[in-house]
């Protein structure tokens, strides 16, 4: 989503209006429910959210000047310094050690690679097909990527065989390094 | 339950512990050291001394990825890292003679009587957001200043007015805010060439 993404996509910045930024924020807490506690903390009552809306029909959502958020279509995906503060909230995905080089570099995750004896897959019933994932990595604390299951983790299982999650955001793409000034 | 703080590296902005897949491990390892102590020892141990120049990423690896992805593997990785350390490393060399090597030029040119532009070429290599200078340019002389592509197609920051002297040592004091204090920075003044013609008449 974010493999070729400029300053140049930006189509318009503005300020979201309260009331928009509380249903923003319920919103936000039906899908990630363990977030409530620490919502007020992301985003203060006072803050102001800004929306960017990119290429793509892509928005952002900053607060203070820090994406925190992202939305294509309906879903909201948090930004990987978001999932970072507070991971805690979200389904997670483990990949072993040799398949960070890869998706460093913005590759879709291979089933083997979330299998095998260093990766982590929930127990069943584990997670559905096109929810979003947070992925980290063997022996490392902090989340490197965000995907969407192209199947569901029981089917990763049981087939093992070719794309597992596609990319939707990793450390060191355009989104990453994407500052507003 | 609160939100936690992350440490970004100062080098590659990724957290600390994804600095081994950079290629900028080196450098990391020095700002880690500098700024985070703890966290360095956490990840690299607390004493690396004894650790070879070379054989960082390995024993980064060993010490950070007691791994499943078997030895065969884990060697190959390492391999492969050791070579993006490398390429890094001779880009940045590259980079560094690049910068080095090229000059920032100011030229002023004569426009109509007694009206001059000034404009600033060769910026790009240093990594300068000419937009922005050209709006710090443009409020500091109150002058018009605008961002242009000059005839080899390239970017430069042109400024309306006779101003030579100020952007020349903002310039200086620009570079040598970053570091690069050996750059050269040549003037070029079309006056010259002008004034005699003008005194003849």
């Amino acid at each position: 989503m974010f493999k070729k993404f400029t300053r140049d996509d930006i189509h318009s910045r503005s300020n979201v209006k309260s009331s928009i930024q509380r249903t923003l924020k319920t919103k936000l807490v039906n899908q990630y429910p363990k977030l409530e506690p620490v919502i007020d903390e992301l985003i203060p009552k006072k803050s102001q959210v800004e929306v960017i809306k990119c290429e793509d029909k892509i928005q952002l959502y900053a607060v203070n000047g820090e994406v925190l958020f992202f939305q294509q279509f309906d879903e909201l995906i948090p930004s990987l310094r978001l999932v970072h503060k507070f991971p805690e909230a979200y389904p997670i995905v483990q990949v072993d050690r040799g398949a960070i080089k890869f998706v460093l570099s913005g590759a879709n995750i291979m089933c083997p690679g979330l299998t095998s004896p260093g990766a982590g897959l929930p127990d069943a019933p584990g997670f559905e097909k096109d929810s979003v994932v947070i992925i980290k990595a063997e022996n490392k604390d902090s989340a490197l990527a965000i995907g969407r299951l192209l199947m569901s983790t029981e089917d990763i299982k049981s087939i093992n065989k070719g794309h597992g999650v596609e990319l939707i955001h990793h450390l060191g793409d355009p989104l990453w390094n994407f500052t507003i000034e | 339950m609160s939100l936690r703080e992350v440490v970004y590296c100062g080098v590659c902005s990724y957290p600390p512990e994804y600095c081994e897949f950079t290629g900028k491990l080196k450098r990391c390892k020095v700002w880690l050291k500098e700024n985070h102590p703890e966290r360095y020892t956490q990840l690299y141990g607390a004493d690396d001394a004894d650790a070879d120049e070379d054989n960082d990423v390995t024993a980064v690896g060993k010490k950070l990825g007691e791994s499943s992805i078997g030895e065969e593997r884990e060697n190959k990785l390492e391999k492969d890292l050791l070579k993006l350390q490398t390429k890094q490393e001779n880009r940045e060399q590259r980079e560094l003679a690049k910068k080095l090597s090229s000059k920032v030029i100011i030229k002023r040119e004569a426009r109509t009587k007694r009206k001059f532009i000034v404009a600033i070429s060769g910026l790009e290599v240093f990594e300068i957001d000419m937009k922005k200078l050209a709006k710090t340019f443009a409020s500091k002389f109150a002058t018009g200043c605008s961002v242009s592509k000059n005839i080899e197609k390239k970017e430069e920051v042109v400024i309306q007015g006779d101003v030579l002297e100020d952007v020349e040592a903002y310039i200086h004091s620009l570079l040598k805010e970053k570091g690069m204090e050996n750059v050269k920075v040549e003037t070029i003044d079309t006056k010259k060439k002008k004034k005699p013609t003008t005194e003849t008449k």
